[in-house]
């Protein structure tokens, strides 16, 4: 639901502007800090909420259906590699909830595919893609072809 | 206007959209093509882009064939039930085999996938479903897609393709805007992956004012993936196949877990189950082929999407509504209201937001769900897009001509929305088609089929005027008028776009109209949209971000255009509860068992249509338990016969 921003909060950094995918948070040139240009293109997707230093961004729920009084708040620390929301309700009734959301160290894991060793001409004109057929069911069996499923094609057409 | 042009030169592999299907196209084509240079234009910000941006709970499309549990025939099987036999069963079965060593690698990199404590396999949501803490989901594949590409451009606004002067139909790159500095950007590239998003927003949605924002799909799903490959002449397929989705009302949260983990099942207003009072005459529509509830319920044979959407319609229209999701038993345990809330807040933050702010514990009451309004994407049940080649070793010479994935424009390839006939591919899915149309990307550069490619600068600067031309119109028009946005002289993006919406809505089949569209109806669609693309030439951005704003509604406009197109030519209710032919209520097996193909030419702007052969490379049986079933009513027939004939 669309977001704003806490004028004693902002400090203008621009962290939201950078990372909202609907390119809606804008600083305000009079004030230096950012607001919400465009609440009818506002997923509620919450980007720039956790991307705020400052957590001076909060959503406040569509004024066509939703009543005020609520509210749903988060804190994603990257080097934890947590998340963690509190939902206050209209009628004050309060759920926390903590999700993990890597198991790695952040990027670590994650291969330079220019630098591993490149694929032969066997594997260009194979089917195989990257890591493939081992990562297809971590064993040494292959990759499925219509033979070796037992299928061959069939008509199903009707003009 | 001091706009600068900057062009990159020289690229091999331009990756147009850095979603999922993006991703996986940049990280892949660095392992085939290590020496080529790589780059990625992307509207957003790649950490936080597509749909995907606000994470997912679960992967919704992996085979599992390593735990035992399911083959890609199986899969190609169940999306051409769900979509009432109209797929491309080539790509599905060649998603399908490669889909899981994505998931594996997610694995690797640092997504939390939830495992069975029992099994040790990933945790099932549903026969294709894994349950993940996926809220990091788009900056992990982000991360593995910066590691391959050479460059990634940010805030890139693409707007056109860039095609060969040399030689006809073969793609050269693209071009577009910086959305922050405005600088225009010629990308030079000897192919193109097109991997931008599906179309949200094209019809009027359900919701008013600010809750406009509240779609199923993202906001920023422009339609680019359709509007830019119409644009450049490729050949589309299946785009009146567009999506209605039952949601929870309003916040449109998911209902995939909720159904399937959590074991809830919806009901009407006076607590009757509903469904099966519509199936009967349902049948009579489109025949016990595709809806035989028997044996779906002896086979756990899924009954289609759209025909359970069908069933909430019309409960609704007899006056039993509102429909309600029973989720009162499950949220009893902990453990699955704790599902029930994570998964909202991994991926429609806002439906949480909702129930909060109008006090809907579901531990307490039956929430609330609804149809929504229709969206054009090709990967989730539906499958809209652009025609595409098949692998060699699968596709028939009609779904084949040289390179995987590659479209009917040389040099382009797709992946994720882009594709059509390929629903059901979701998250892993998409990147998965990426990662196959980078493979042949490549292939087709070291084949040396994009040698000898010229771009002329006429082109280069003929794209330049029309990308500014509503900036350069705001700025004429502008002071003729006090204040505001009312000028006889020009329309701005979001006046363009209720346009759109409305008139969509009311003839194409959107939800004022409970989805019903007729030959009459679509026809006068046509000429509203023949009259808007005239106004679309008269659009006025008052700024960069109204800039965006236009050519987004110039790719949804085109993107309507061709779903109004084929809605037109198919003459049956293929997919009654997504939307119906009033003046062909039945699904028609005998003229319509084909996938409908178009063209657009760019010089005329006169589509064409045809009709394409839809090949079934596995039988019709579902499983061996349907088989044994048939067989075993055989057996009783055989016995029952000589009684009846005495």
């Amino acid at each position: 639901m669309p977001t704003f921003v806490y004028m004693t909060r902002c400090d203008g950094c621009g962290h939201c502007v950078d990372i909202c995918p609907s390119d809606i948070m804008h600083i305000d040139t009079t004030y230096r800090r950012a607001y919400n240009i465009e609440p009818d293109m506002c997923w509620e997707c919450y980007s720039c909420v956790k991307a705020c230093p400052q957590y001076a961004i909060d959503v406040r729920g569509y004024a066509d259906f939703a009543p005020l009084g609520h509210s749903v708040r988060v804190r994603r620390e990257e080097d934890k590699g947590t998340i963690a929301w509190r939902i206050k309700f209209r009628d004050g009734t309060e759920k926390n909830f903590l999700s993990p959301i890597t198991t790695k160290p952040w990027g670590k894991h994650i291969p330079k595919l220019a630098d591993v060793p490149g694929p032969n001409k066997d594997m260009r004109q194979s089917q195989n893609l990257y890591n493939e057929p081992k990562y297809l069911r971590m064993d040494e069996g292959g990759l499925h072809t219509l033979e070796a499923a037992g299928l061959s094609m069939k008509e199903g057409v009707y003009y | 206007m001091a706009y600068k042009t900057i062009v990159e030169d020289g690229i091999d592999v331009l990756v147009v959209g850095g979603g999922l299907g993006g991703t996986g196209a940049a990280f892949e084509a660095r392992y085939w093509g290590q020496d080529k240079k790589i780059i990625i234009a992307e509207k957003a910000n790649i950490d936080r882009s597509g749909a995907v941006a606000q994470g997912l709970y679960a992967i919704n499309c992996y085979m599992g064939t390593r735990w035992g549990e399911n083959n890609p025939e199986d899969h190609v099987r169940y999306a051409r039930i769900d979509l009432m036999g109209m797929v491309r069963e080539d790509l599905l079965f060649d998603m399908a085999r490669h889909v899981d060593s994505a998931v594996h690698q997610f694995e690797e990199w640092g997504l939390p996938l939830m495992r069975n404590p029992k099994t040790g396999a990933y945790q099932r949501e549903g026969r294709w479903q894994i349950m993940i803490h996926g809220e990091s989901y788009k900056p992990i594949v982000a991360e593995a897609a910066k590691k391959s590409a050479d460059q990634v451009f940010n805030r890139i606004c693409v707007t056109h393709l860039l095609m060969d002067d040399a030689k006809q139909n073969r793609v050269a790159g693209a071009v577009g805007f910086n959305v922050r500095t405005g600088n225009y950007h010629v990308f030079k590239s000897k192919t193109v992956i097109c991997a931008a998003g599906g179309a949200s927003n094209i019809f009027k949605p359900r919701s008013v004012g600010e809750g406009a924002g509240r779609v199923w799909y993202a906001p920023w799903s422009s339609g680019s993936a359709y509007g830019l490959m119409i644009e450049a002449g490729a050949k589309m397929t299946q785009m009146e196949n567009r999506i209605v989705l039952a949601r929870f009302k309003d916040g449109y949260g998911p209902v995939g877990a909720y159904f399937l983990h959590l074991k809830t099942y919806t009901q009407n207003c006076l607590g009757e189950e509903y469904e099966s009072n519509w199936f009967p005459a349902l049948q009579k529509m489109v025949g016990k082929e595709y809806l035989d509830p028997e044996v779906s319920h002896r086979t756990h044979r899924p009954i289609p999407t759209c025909l359970r959407n069908h069933c909430i319609i019309n409960e609704v229209n007899a006056g039993r509504g509102p429909i309600h999701m029973v989720t009162m038993h499950s949220f009893q345990d902990p453990h699955l209201e704790e599902v029930g809330w994570e998964n909202f807040l991994g991926m429609t933050v806002g439906q949480a937001v909702l129930w909060a702010a109008t006090d809907v514990d579901p531990k307490n009451e039956n929430p609330e769900l609804t149809t929504s309004e229709p969206y054009v994407m090709g990967s989730h049940a539906t499958g809209c897009g652009g025609w595409a080649s098949g692998p060699e070793d699968v596709s028939p010479p009609e779904y084949f001509w040289g390179y995987n994935r590659m479209m009917t424009v040389e040099g382009l390839f797709g992946a994720g929305d882009a594709v059509g006939g390929t629903p059901h591919a979701f998250s892993s899915g998409s990147f998965t088609e990426g990662r196959l149309a980078a493979k042949a990307a490549v292939q087709y550069i070291n084949d040396g089929k994009a040698d000898g490619i010229r771009v002329s600068d006429d082109q280069i600067e003929r794209r330049r005027k029309q990308i500014y031309a509503p900036l350069e119109r705001y700025r004429v028009y502008r002071n003729e008028i006090v204040a505001g946005d009312v000028n006889p002289n020009y329309i701005n993006p979001r006046q363009g776009l209720s346009r759109l919406q409305k008139l969509m809505d009311e003839y194409c089949g959107g939800v004022t109209v409970n989805y019903m569209t007729n030959e009459k109806l679509l026809n006068i669609c046509l000429k509203k949209l023949k009259i808007m693309e005239e106004d679309l030439e008269k659009l006025a951005a008052k700024d960069l971000h109204e800039l965006l704003r236009a050519w987004e509604l110039k790719h949804r406009h085109r993107t309507s255009e061709c779903v109004t197109h084929h809605t037109l030519f198919r003459k049956e209710t293929r997919w009654p509860g997504y939307y119906y032919r009033g003046d062909y209520m039945k699904l028609d097996d005998e003229n319509w068992h084909v996938l409908t193909v178009s063209r657009r030419d760019p010089v005329t702007g006169e589509y064409t249509m045809e009709k394409a052969p839809c090949y079934h490379l596995v039988g019709d049986l579902e499983d061996k338990a349907l088989a044994e079933l048939k067989a075993k009513e055989k057996e009783e027939e055989k016995q029952a016969e000589p009684v009846v004939g005495e």
